[in-house]
């Protein structure tokens, strides 16, 4: 009785090789293109991004928008000068930082090194529940929860400003940070906790001389990545932190952000080709840069610690 | 006096490598003036020929870094998958007499002929049923009673089907690591290979696991061909037909186990085996 198991040569004779390189010609195809669509993607919004912005920074010389202090694009007597969005956005990011980093560090070193096996289970889900969370959410817990709560704390706290958005945003942003820093720390061979905890050290210390240092770079681009994401994020700060182009460096007033700044101006009908309609591709190729430059820390520190061990 | 350092250097002071002699008994494929080259230029196999012998075990012997893994590695041409690997030389599959490292050749076809268990157990995470199913399913093979006739036979050729009948349906890993090896025999079996190669199969294994396996290996040898790299020499003595022993990507010395134990014609060989070096 021959055998019902095809040797090579029977594969070859029935055809089942011939089809099965055809099908694995193809599929290398289609993932080509898939990915090569993302590519190109990405590349028209750059350079249409560049090409709009290019018409804008004819006319307004580069330096003056990168300092001026007054944002009037739409006003008779327009000014551009981009700094008081540029001071607001990294002000709320700063102060998300300011959350995000301490208690995500915390939260991150608890959850891989203290908690049980059952608890990080549950925490984690939990967690990133957080960050299913409509972003539009958040933006009106801000306003209508947060804000008028926080007003009876701090004295000054106006019902549109910048504090009560950057909390927000530093919890938003708290699930990234501790998922992307645990899983450095996880990262951490085992070897060097035994080496510590044969040495005398306590679990604490353990935690904080031996694994957070080995795992720093993991962690520092945990909090790059999250830096960014602050940065470009839109909906919080356009509900709870206004549209106001305002030149401050205190968080209890309000003032709009690059990302509240293009809502606004792409929600209006301003009419195209004018200088005004071409800021929102000015200001984007600034978000833009800014944000580049922290993925690309980010993605730099994030390889380096991969090959630490 | 004889000097073991002097033996070690250059082989002015040592007779070169001999070269295996005809044999008589049915072959299953001949490894002709085989050379390989990692991409980093190393030149890992110096010029090796010899027989594998049909339905008997061979063992590659010899001390770490020799080439023996290497060569194991060529013979189903696991080198291509790493850019800018060499062959040189030939390596042909009777009675066919197909070129495995031919240039027109397809590695994959290789593969298809030629199975592999490796050092360490590697099962996939997936049942012990479908580990073994895994060949036949990339054959193309879908009848369901066919599967489960070759899952069974292949089981219980690994000599794991009295420990798995109740379990197929359970992942791999609940299995122990000698288990998990015998499995990974069973996955490489199923398809019926015409070669076996295994990559020190026991290596990570304790001596009872390990026991179980060369039995096992000694059984399958009776109906397949297969190659062992090992490098317990009670290991290759025990359940090898013929022996190579290969030193600095050279081989030295090919012929019967027995003869290669008991009466080794090089005298690195003998140095070897004696535990002189290695």
């Amino acid at each position: 009785m021959p055998s019902p198991i095809p040797t090579a040569d029977d594969l070859i004779r029935n055809g089942y090789i011939r089809r099965r390189r055809a099908i694995g010609t193809m599929m290398a195809l289609i993932m080509f293109a898939c990915a090569a669509l993302s590519v190109f993607v990405t590349t028209a919004i750059v350079v249409i991004l560049v090409e709009e912005s290019w018409m804008f920074f004819r006319e307004v010389p580069i330096l003056d928008f990168l300092t001026g202090t007054m944002w009037t694009p739409v006003f008779t007597d327009a000014q551009f000068g981009v700094l008081p969005l540029l001071v607001s956005t990294l002000q709320v990011a700063f102060l998300a930082l300011l959350i995000a980093i301490p208690m995500g560090t915390v939260m991150a070193i608890y959850l891989s090194e203290y908690a049980s096996t059952a608890v990080r289970e549950t925490i984690k889900p939990a967690l990133e529940l957080l960050e299913a969370v409509p972003t539009v959410v958040y933006g009106y817990f801000a306003l209508i929860v947060m804000t008028p709560f926080l007003q009876k704390f701090i004295p000054g706290l106006a019902g549109i400003n910048l504090l009560v958005p950057s909390i927000i945003l530093g919890i938003m942003i708290l699930p990234y940070v501790v998922s992307v820093s645990e899983d450095a720390m996880r990262a951490v061979p085992n070897g060097l906790r035994e080496g510590a905890y044969a040495l005398g050290m306590s679990r604490w210390q353990v935690a904080f001389r031996v694994v957070l240092p080995g795992a720093m770079s993991g962690v520092t681009a945990a909090y790059i990545l999250g830096m960014s994401r602050a940065v470009g994020e839109t909906m919080v700060v356009a509900i709870a932190a206004g549209q106001n182009p305002n030149l401050t460096f205190d968080p209890r007033e309000g003032a709009a952000t690059i990302t509240a700044y293009i809502v606004q101006m792409s929600l209006g009908d301003l009419p195209r080709g004018t200088l005004a309609y071409s800021t929102i591709f000015s200001t984007g190729l600034l978000l833009f840069v800014i944000t580049l430059m922290f993925n690309i820390a980010g993605f730099y520190l994030r390889k380096r610690f991969r090959e630490v061990y | 006096m004889p000097n073991t350092i002097a033996a070690d250097r250059p082989s002015d002071t040592l007779p070169p490598p001999l070269r295996p002699e005809p044999e008589s008994a049915p072959l299953r494929a001949t490894i002709e003036n085989f050379n390989f080259y990692y991409a980093d230029g190393f030149h890992a196999i110096r010029n090796v020929s010899m027989p594998i012998l049909d339905r008997q075990v061979t063992a590659l012997i010899g001390p770490s870094g020799c080439g023996k893994s290497t060569l194991l590695r060529a013979l189903n041409r696991m080198h291509d998958l790493y850019p800018g690997n060499r062959y040189e030389g030939r390596i042909t599959l009777l009675p066919e007499g197909t070129n495995l490292i031919g240039r027109e050749m397809d590695p994959v076809m290789v593969r298809l002929r030629i199975g592999m268990v490796f050092q360490k157990p590697n099962p996939f995470p997936k049942s012990i049923y479908e580990n073994v199913a895994a060949g036949l399913r990339v054959r193309g093979i879908s009848d369901r009673r066919v599967i489960d006739e070759a899952v069974e036979i292949a089981l219980r050729r690994a000599a794991i089907w009295d420990e798995t009948k109740d379990r197929l349906h359970k992942s791999a890993y609940e299995l122990s690591g000698g288990q998990q090896q015998r499995l990974c025999i069973a996955r490489a079996l199923a398809p019926n290979p015409e070669i076996l190669l295994l990559d020190e199969p026991t290596s990570a294994l304790d001596p009872i696991a390990t026991a179980k396996i060369e039995e096992l290996i000694d059984e399958i040898g009776k109906e397949t061909t297969v190659v062992i790299v090992t490098h317990n020499m009670q290991q290759a003595s025990r359940i090898s037909a013929r022996t190579a022993f290969m030193y600095l990507g050279e081989l030295i010395e090919f012929g019967e186990t027995s003869q290669i134990f008991t009466n080794p014609r090089h005298p690195r060989t003998e140095h070897y085996i004696t535990g002189r070096y290695g």
